[in-house]
């Protein structure tokens, strides 16, 4: 009797599970269809038309998106900002995070801390001080001067992440590597960074939607048109007083694929990671 | 031993491991601290960006302790990161357990979840305009929440969301929730992950039921996790605008003003860049002072 | 013993990338650098641009920074960083564009404009070369001259759904206030929202709230307020405010008016969810590309007084400056002559369905434009604008004043508390 009772019980939990998932999923993947429909209409149906899919799909779109945005220009200069950017915070965060967990040097906790201050600090409104600064640098209509700029956005949050998981990290993998002949790189590139792993997941996910949706400072240091990424490329369909909506719409669709399949690349890397960890040790 | 030789030897250990933060330290430097140092300096100024700046001391800064406007918007950030902490995380939370036990459909979910941060605000801001509005056209509601809610049988709760202003803030809280639990969500199921499953096998015998398995073997080990997830929710709903301004525009009225909003509006809407930045300082200041309690409080939690 | 892997090739990889990308930035030589904000005129500005080095064999070289906020803050920062371009705009109010001039940093046109005879400066409008125009004797300090140039005309009116207003009996435009509320509540008898507008930007409020000062109390009682010899509190400002109430009250604002942009409020009157706008010029391409079977007109805002004339805001709607110490002065003076000879005046007008500022064009292009445009070019005679007053008000209490408002149309506040707030504001400031 009571396994009959436990039986229907776990089965309502489970439906009751699924009824919740579900309808938190549907919210979510609500705007990404809306995004699509929109991108398959015209600019005078795109509003008038209620039903949930166009009686006419507009293949056309998606094309004069990506001619008269530019966008293969734009989607090119996106991915080395992105991949440059991310794998740079990656290197120099966990070369730091490193230190600041590992290795002693006068004065480390003070820039330590200062470091993290920074993520406390936000700087609105920073950038004519900074845009007078790369012009002295002449980093101005630079890529490296965008990408350093970038990689200073995402590094205290870096370094923090990354200086939690190495703390963690047993000494006696590291004695090991030690004794093997490795010297303080050696730890760094061998021991500390594959233990690493769930975190420097997160940390490219986080960062590369950061780099990937940036417009703002995009707009302050990159003038040229070859130079500049998806965002502010896109910003194109938003007129000063008129928008095409369709064509933004599809542009948009296309500028957040690319993302979703980085999240899905770095997403195994958290969930496996992590339990590897504990099953392998 | 020689004592020369030894300084030596510590001096060079030192200089290798202060290498390994120099590439930080330097971006860090040029990136961060000259724009911080520059605030701070023209925060003493009058300067309407263009032409002389003019120095008056700390007068922005008794202007500011009196401005209502601005402790305001303080105050409105602070309920939407409260929404923030309490609504999304703990949707975060119960998406991440459910999840983390339906093995089926589980990278499906993990997947879906994630599409709301990885959206542009530009997307987001339009779409729930769209969703919010409150007009009526022909009789039929134009907003998809109004006019779900007047055809499943709840006209009375048909409303002007964003346009009243004891709903208005609500609303955007809980929009920026929606946008932002996909984090927590993927930081929360990570950890959930770690927790060996022969605990709750352990549990289980012993005959606990699920919710005293949760606060017992759950919670205090998803502690770190718990509260880096709070610190990052707590630092991203406090510098929220972007959403904002494609929602309301420029606010209704001074209901929906945010710090940020309010130092923007400053420095383009009236051209105080001093008093922008003696705006920017004081935000610093209170965002650093939460997270010192935040600290302090996971160390406490931390020690039981 | 550990597997060591290799040194990780995509480090490697985008370390080289980065090493790749960095440009030096370009040496300028028989090249004119324009910066502006229109993203509507970029495509036409690129052919122009083409089109000019054809004829004369300088290059300019055109960027556009979107959207306008973006594009103040380059220009400030780029000031600062003394790396201003050649040709630019200045989209801030008067007393900046003072600054600016006074800093050194905006070539004095007047001797260009007047030369052989004016000719430059007769073929513009006069009200849109009153923008960066300063008069003998203003109040910023500025040697009275032109010092930028006006590429085409706007200006804010009132529009009207000509099937709306059928549809609720309605068969001529209302021509008084009092016709106008008359009409809003016929329109919402039969269901129809009378008004909307973009109110969540606050100059426009600001602008509509303007029109009707101007109607109430004539402007020398409005410069007076702003000199801070009449007060806020004083009956006509009370009246001024007392329309929103009226408004409000009987049902001609759409709800949600003050949290909507401009954007929003032009897809709704060309969606046809209200019966009357408010609204500039530029308009007219927007309901076009979104509805081109709108049937629709355009009038001034009905008067609510005889006492004195309504006045609509109106004159240049973009212009262009010139680098003061540019060393392609000279050329960029050139270039902003012949942007706004009729020639290419005609076909941006073309292209961008916006009127332009030079006299000539304006005339052939009134012969093939919508008669809605036609008519919004005949209220240029009426208009004033902010930047041709003699004096301006603290932005601060134009801000409060603006937010007041918008208080009152959601009913947190009463005309007279607004008032009192401003005034209080004021005698601080």
């Amino acid at each position: 009797m009571k396994t009959n009772r436990y039986v229907i019980w776990g089965m309502t939990q489970s439906t009751l599970i699924h009824i919740f998932l579900v309808s938190i999923a549907l919210t979510c993947l609500f705007p990404l269809f809306w995004m699509v429909r929109c991108a398959f209409m015209t600019n005078e149906t795109v509003f008038i038309d209620k039903a949930l899919i166009p009686h006419s799909l507009n293949f056309g779109n998606f094309a004069v998106a990506w001619t008269k945005g530019n966008l293969a220009v734009y989607l090119f200069n996106s991915v080395i900002y992105t991949v440059c950017v991310v794998s740079g915070i990656v290197l120099v965060s966990s070369l730091a995070a490193f230190s600041f967990s590992r290795l002693k040097f006068p004065g480390k906790n003070i820039i330590f801390y200062m470091f993290v201050a920074a993520m406390m600090i936000p700087l609105p409104g920073s950038f004519v001080a900074l845009f007078v600064l790369m012009n002295k640098l002449h980093l101005v209509n630079t890529r490296l001067g965008y990408i350093l700029c970038m990689i200073n956005v995402g590094l205290s949050m870096s370094i923090l992440l990354l200086k939690t998981f190495f703390d963690k990290m047993p000494r006696d993998l590291e004695d090991a590597a030690r004794i093997d002949g490795c010297g303080k790189i050696g730890i760094w590139w061998h021991v500390a960074l594959p233990l690493a792993r769930p975190a420097i997941a997160v940390i490219v996910i986080f960062n590369s939607l950061n780099v990937w949706n940036e417009y703002i400072l995009a707009t302050l240091l990159l003038g040229d048109t070859q130079l500049m990424p998806l965002q502010r490329g896109l910003m194109v369909f938003q007129g000063a007083n008129s928008t095409d909506y369709p064509v933004l719409m599809a542009g948009l669709t296309m500028a957040a694929l690319p993302i979703i399949g980085i999240y899905l690349a770095m997403q195994k890397y958290i969930v496996k990671g992590l339990s590897s960890e504990v099953a392998g040790g | 031993m020689n004592s020369k030789i030894k300084a030596a030897a510590v001096f060079k250990d030192n200089a290798q491991n202060f290498f390994f933060v120099l590439p930080a330290f330097v971006i860090f430097c040029v990136f961060y601290i000259y724009p911080f140092l520059n605030m701070i300096f023209l925060s003493s100024h009058e300067w309407p960006g263009i032409g002389p700046m003019h120095f008056i001391g700390l007068q922005n800064y008794k202007e500011l302790m009196g401005d209502n406007l601005w402790w305001d918007s303080m105050a409105h950030a602070g309920y939407i990161t409260l929404i923030a902490l309490v609504f999304q995380n703990a949707l975060a939370f119960a998406l991440a357990l459910a999840c983390d036990r339906q093995i089926r459909m589980k990278r499906f979910y993990c997947i879906v979840f994630f599409i709301p941060p990885v959206l542009s605000e530009v997307v987001v801001g339009l779409i729930w305009n769209w969703i919010l509005n409150p007009e009526l056209q022909n009789g039929v509601h134009i907003g998809l929440l109004n006019h779900l809610l007047y055809t499943s049988g709840w006209p009375q709760l048909v409303h002007n969301w964003l346009g009243d202003p004891k709903t208005a803030l609500t609303t955007i809280a809980i929009v920026h929730s929606w946008k932002g639990f996909g984090w927590g969500f993927v930081m929360l199921l990570a950890g959930l992950q770690t927790i060996d499953k022969q605990l709750y096998e352990a549990a289980r015998v012993d005959g606990a039921g699920p919710w005293r398995t949760f606060i017992h073997i759950t919670l205090p080990l998803m502690l770190p996790v718990i509260l880096v997830v709070m610190i990052l929710t707590i630092l991203g709903s406090m510098q929220v605008f972007v959403l904002i301004l494609s929602m309301v525009n420029e606010g209704l009225v001074h209901h929906t003003d945010v710090p940020v909003i309010r130092i923007l509006s400053s420095m383009t809407g009236t051209n105080r860049f001093g008093y922008a930045c003696a705006e920017a300082v004081i935000f610093g200041v209170v965002l650093m002072g939460v997270s010192f309690i935040m600290k302090i409080l996971s160390d406490r939690a931390r020690q039981t | 013993m550990r597997k060591y892997q290799r040194p990780n090739t995509l480090v490697i990889v985008s370390l080289l990338l980065v090493l790749a990308g960095c440009s030096k930035p370009p040496a300028p030589s028989n090249k004119i650098l324009l910066w502006h904000w229109m993203t509507d005129c970029n495509d036409t500005f690129l052919k122009f641009a083409q089109q000019y080095k054809q004829e004369t064999g300088v290059e300019v070289i055109v960027r556009l920074f979107a959207p306008s906020d973006s594009y103040s803050q380059m220009i400030i920062a780029a000031a600062q960083a003394n790396v201003l371009p050649d040709i630019y705009g200045i989209l801030n109010t008067k007393p900046i564009v003072a600054d600016f001039i006074k800093a050194g940093l905006v070539d004095d046109l007047t001797r260009d404009m007047n030369a052989n005879g004016g000719g430059w400066a007769e073929g513009l409008s006069d009200k849109a070369l009153a923008d960066k125009r300063f008069e003998t004797g203003n109040i910023y300090g500025v040697k009275a001259g032109i010092y930028g140039v006006p590429i085409d005309v706007t200006n804010e009116e009132m529009l009207y759904n000509k099937k709306l207003l059928a549809r609720a009996g309605i068969t001529s435009p209302p021509s008084t206030y009092e016709e106008f509320i008359k009409d809003a509540q016929a329109l919402n008898r039969v269901g129809i929202t009378p008004f909307v507008s973009g109110w969540g930007e606050l100059w426009l409020l600001d602008c509509f709230a303007s029109n009707y000062a101007f109607n109430i109390m004539g402007e020398e009682k409005i410069f007076a307020t702003f000199r801070g010899q009449v007060k806020y509190t004083d009956p006509d400002w009370i009246k001024v405010l007392s329309i929103f109430v009226d408004l409000r009250d009987k049902g001609v604002l759409m709800d949600g008016i003050v949290t909507k942009g401009n954007k929003y409020a032009e897809q709704d009157f060309a969606l046809e969810r209200a019966a009357f706008a408010f609204n500039g010029s530029w308009c007219v391409n927007v309901y076009h590309d979104m509805n081109p079977h709108l049937d629709y007109g355009v009038m001034l805002p009905p008067p609510l007084s005889t006492a004195f004339p309504l006045k609509i805001w109106g004159g240049a709607g973009s212009s262009f400056v010139v680098r003061a110490d540019s060393p392609n002065k000279d050329k960029a003076v050139a270039f902003l002559r012949w942007l706004t000879a009729p020639a290419q005046q005609v076909l941006l007008a073309r292209e961008t369905n916006n009127l332009p500022s030079n006299k000539e064009a304006l005339k052939q292009v009134l012969s093939v434009v919508s008669p809605v445009l036609g008519k919004f070019s005949r209220g240029m005679e009426e208009s004033t604008h902010p930047t041709i007053w003699p004096v301006n008000e603290d932005p601060l209490v134009t801000e409060a004043f603006d937010k007041g408002i918008q208080a009152i149309i959601i009913g947190e506040k009463t005309p007279r508390e607004v008032a009192q707030d401003v005034q209080t504001l004021k005698d601080r400031r």
